[in-house]
């Protein structure tokens, strides 16, 4: 996915007024992550970005950063090695 | 795949022990065998690579006796009764998984035909150098069966009694043949099915969810189950709880592997089998096993004809050792002769039991070929002065 | 931020965005929940490959009672002890033996080994290249992170040239093995090699060779950013991930001869063999059909067939 392209439709959309609606969501189980960060750098859109804070372990661990650019493709879902993310498409409504 | 010995040859054979034992694997229902081939335990593979198409068992030859010895416990959990067959260089090498199935209580037999060790040693000949080691020769502290037969026949039979007791106990159970015994051809007679006792194996019938691999009651001995059933177990060699997940802990292993001594220590008396001839007023008695008792029984003979009152006490089981019953002979008789043919194994046993209450005097035979009875002759009569 | 320690399945510990309600991981019903978190570092490839296992088990549609899983002791070996499955951590470099034992006991069984290379090739050589001699049919899947990771690092068969690992602190002298090359050698009948960068085509991978009669051979290299990576100086598991990414090119259908790996070289991957030759109990039937006739061994395989016991058996 080209994330330009992504980036200046939202941005588009955004500055006509009109919040765009996530196609997918983000699920993280913040106990489990190890602060690997692979879901972060292969998310193809960009949603994530390491937290400043950290958790029990002390691992540091995603946070979504652009909601609304989540395709739910389950990309990070994939690679965490953890089993600490996954991401799925919104239920749609009618 | 047939678990009821179908394809038996009922009737009068002259076979030799290797395959004697191997038609009691077919009676027993045993229908898989992935062995190795080795002097002199070769031909008992042989003969099932040859009976075990017609019988509904499956035979591989794996690539070594390492593979041989843990494909069997593949198998086992696949569902079936499971053999394997070696010799000395090649029981060596099993000894991981030896205690791999005892840590894991996965019936199974494993024949051992001993031959001259150590090492290559005397590949064509007689020794019964392997008994502590088929106690002793896997690591850690674990307990297993082994038996002894003296005869064709009772290759035959043992060998159905051997799975038996692994089915019984959940655990690996070693068949000492020797050299002899295996290449030597008599009578043996096979009876029809019906007239042959098999233990089932105690499958459980508890659902998933509620099944425990590992649980027991007070018989120490849990149930068994197979891949397939849905029961999603966890195997491992690592020490495990009840559930069969690994608890890598001082309490845990206290518990299981107390447990999985006790399940034969506390049944020994069960498991106890031996023959006994003029024990009962004897000032001597002969503890043997194997082929040895054959050439006792001509010394024991002409003992008694000499006027010593010496009896015979034949270890079919050999593991567990009959302990209580050798340390209270050890209190009424003046010594025991234990004549093995090697230089010293299970007469240790028998020293650690009498407590130096009576005498023991082995009857030490470095292998290659069985004692001259003469010897045992003259230990009797030493030990009887 | 609470620092509690927090269950891992609760849902005050579970952040979740675009919706109110936490969705459960598809992957967590193939899994023992109960025993989260793993053993495996951070940055471990192991875990993810095991997330590609759980969505090609997933899609291939095979039933899960009837999938075991045989691996031996290594990091990899571990993966036994995660999965939902009937599992079987066996002994170090004999957990291909097993399955053969295992699947020849019990044929409709779909048997997989899942273990790491010095588990599988160095000890577990001999009964590598036999199973793929005869073409057992099982699934091999291989994750090679170049080191004996669990006992500390230590250089195996599989460790690049000139590399170093604690026992061969000045770097390796010994040219390692190519495993596609031996593989296919040795008559597997699929052969693939991913990196962990390649997660949508591992589980492809992973797929056609649980679906694939005979012996199936997946490679997967894995960073192991504690031992491997740290020792070597290649940076974090992140870092190598990059790597992999950058340096990885697929030739599918290459020459497996082609396939070594050099020291921070490019790694060749993709899909080498795929062929078709009958299973050893295809072999084995095939010779009994040959010499008794059809319908005396169709009576002897019913009698083969008829299971010992078990909660389920259906007489």
């Amino acid at each position: 996915m080209d994330n330009q392209a992504a980036a200046s439709t939202i941005t588009n959309k955004q500055t006509a007024g009109e919040p765009r609606k996530a196609r997918g969501r983000v699920s993280i189980i913040v106990e489990r992550c190890k602060g690997c960060a692979y879901c972060v750098e292969f998310c193809p859109l960009g949603v994530l970005v390491m937290s400043p804070d950290f958790n029990s372990k002390g691992y540091h661990y995603p946070t979504v950063i652009h909601a609304e650019k989540c395709s739910g493709c389950d990309l990070c879902g994939m690679y965490c090695p953890d089993f600490a993310i996954c991401g799925s498409r919104q239920p749609t409504k009618e | 795949m047939s678990g009821n010995g179908s394809g038996a040859l009922v009737g009068a054979h002259y076979l030799d022990g290797d395959h004697a034992a191997a038609e009691g694997a077919i009676s027993a229902g045993c229908n898989f065998v992935a062995g190795y081939p080795i002097t002199p335990s070769t031909e008992v593979v042989e003969r099932l690579a040859g009976r075990f198409p017609n019988t509904g068992g499956k035979f591989i030859q794996m690539e070594d006796e390492i593979a041989s010895s843990i494909a069997i416990q593949g198998a086992v959990w696949g569902g079936a009764k499971a053999m394997t067959v070696s010799s000395g260089p090649g029981i060596s090498l099993m000894m991981e998984h030896i205690g791999l199935a005892a840590m894991t209580e996965v019936p199974c037999v494993i024949i051992n035909v001993q031959r001259g060790g150590p090492s290559t040693g005397l590949p064509t000949l007689p020794a019964q150098a392997d008994m502590m080691q088929a106690r002793w020769g896997s690591h850690g502290d674990y307990e297993i069966i082994a038996l002894s037969p003296n005869s064709p026949q009772e290759c035959f039979n043992l060998v159905i009694h051997a799975f038996n007791l692994s089915e019984q106990y959940r655990v690996p159970v070693l068949f000492m043949m020797d050299e002899s015994v295996g290449h030597m051809t008599e009578r043996v007679v096979i009876p029809p099915q019906d007239e042959v006792e098999v233990v089932p194996r105690r499958f459980t019938k508890l659902p998933p969810g509620e099944y425990r691999p590992f649980e027991t009651d007070e018989d120490l001995v849990p149930e068994m189950t197979k891949a397939g059933e849905g029961h999603r177990i966890h195997i491992t060699g690592l020490t495990h709880d009840e559930q069969g997940y690994p608890v890598m802990n001082a309490k845990c292993q206290d518990k299981l592997v107390k447990r999985l001594v006790d399940k034969i220590r506390k049944n020994a008396g069960e498991i106890s089998l031996y023959h006994e001839d003029g024990v009962n007023d004897a000032d001597v008695v002969v503890m043997t096993y194997g082929i040895t008792s054959r050439v006792a029984m001509r010394a024991i003979r002409e003992a008694r004809k000499a006027g010593i009152k010496v009896g015979h006490l034949r270890l079919v089981v050999v593991w567990p050792f009959p302990e209580k019953y050798v340390r209270r002979l050890a209190r009424r008789i003046e010594a025991f002769v234990v004549p093995e043919i090697n230089l010293g194994q299970v007469v240790l046993e028998v020293e650690r039991c009498t407590a130096g209450k009576c005498e023991t005097v082995p009857v030490q035979h470095a292998g290659g070929t069985v004692h001259d009875p003469r010897a045992i002759y003259d230990a009797i009569v030493e030990a009887a002065r | 931020m609470s620092s509690t320690l927090s269950k891992e399945t609760s849902d005050s510990a579970t952040e979740t965005h675009g919706d109110t309600e936490a969705v459960q991981n598809p992957v967590e019903r193939f899994l023992r929940t109960k025993r989260m978190p793993h053993i495996w570092c951070p940055g471990c490839g192991i875990g993810t490959t095991v997330n590609c296992f759980a969505r090609a088990i997933q899609q291939c549609g095979v039933d899960l009672d009837k999938l075991s899983i045989v691996s031996g002791i290594g990091c990899t070996g571990r993966v036994a002890g995660y999965l939902d499955l009937d599992s079987f951590h066996t002994t170090h470099g004999r957990p291909i033996p097993f399955a053969t034992g295992l699947k020849l006991a019990n044929p409709e069984l779909k048997v997989v080994v899942y273990s790491g290379d010095g588990d599988l090739i160095a000890i577990g050589g001999n009964h590598f290249i036999h199973a793929a001699r005869r073409n057992a049919d099982i699934t091999v899947i291989c994750v090679n992170n170049f080191n004996y990771a669990m006992t500390g690092g230590q250089a195996g068969p599989t460790t690049p040239l000139d590399a170093v690992g604690t026992t061969a602190p000045y770097g390796v002298c010994e040219r390692p093995f190519n495993l596609p090359f031996l593989a296919e050698s040795c008559g597997a009948v699929y052969v693939a090699r991913w990196t962990t960068y390649h997660v949508r085509q591992i589980t492809k991978a992973m797929v056609e060779a649980i679906d694939k009669k005979g012996f199936s051979f997946v490679e997967i290299i894995a960073p192991c950013p504690t031992l491997y990576e740290r020792r070597n100086r290649l940076g974090t598991g992140l870092d190598r991930m990059k790597w992999f990414k950058e340096n990885s090119v697929i030739r599918n259908g290459v020459d497996t001869r082609y396939c070594d790996i050099g020291f921070q070289q490019e790694i060749v991957c993709g899909k080498f063999v795929d062929i078709d030759r009958p299973s050893l109990l295809e072999m084995t039937e095939a010779k009994m059909v040959d010499l008794l006739s059809k319908r005396r061994w169709e009576e002897i395989a019913k009698r083969q067939q008829k299971p010992l016991g078990g909660v389920h058996t259906k007489e």
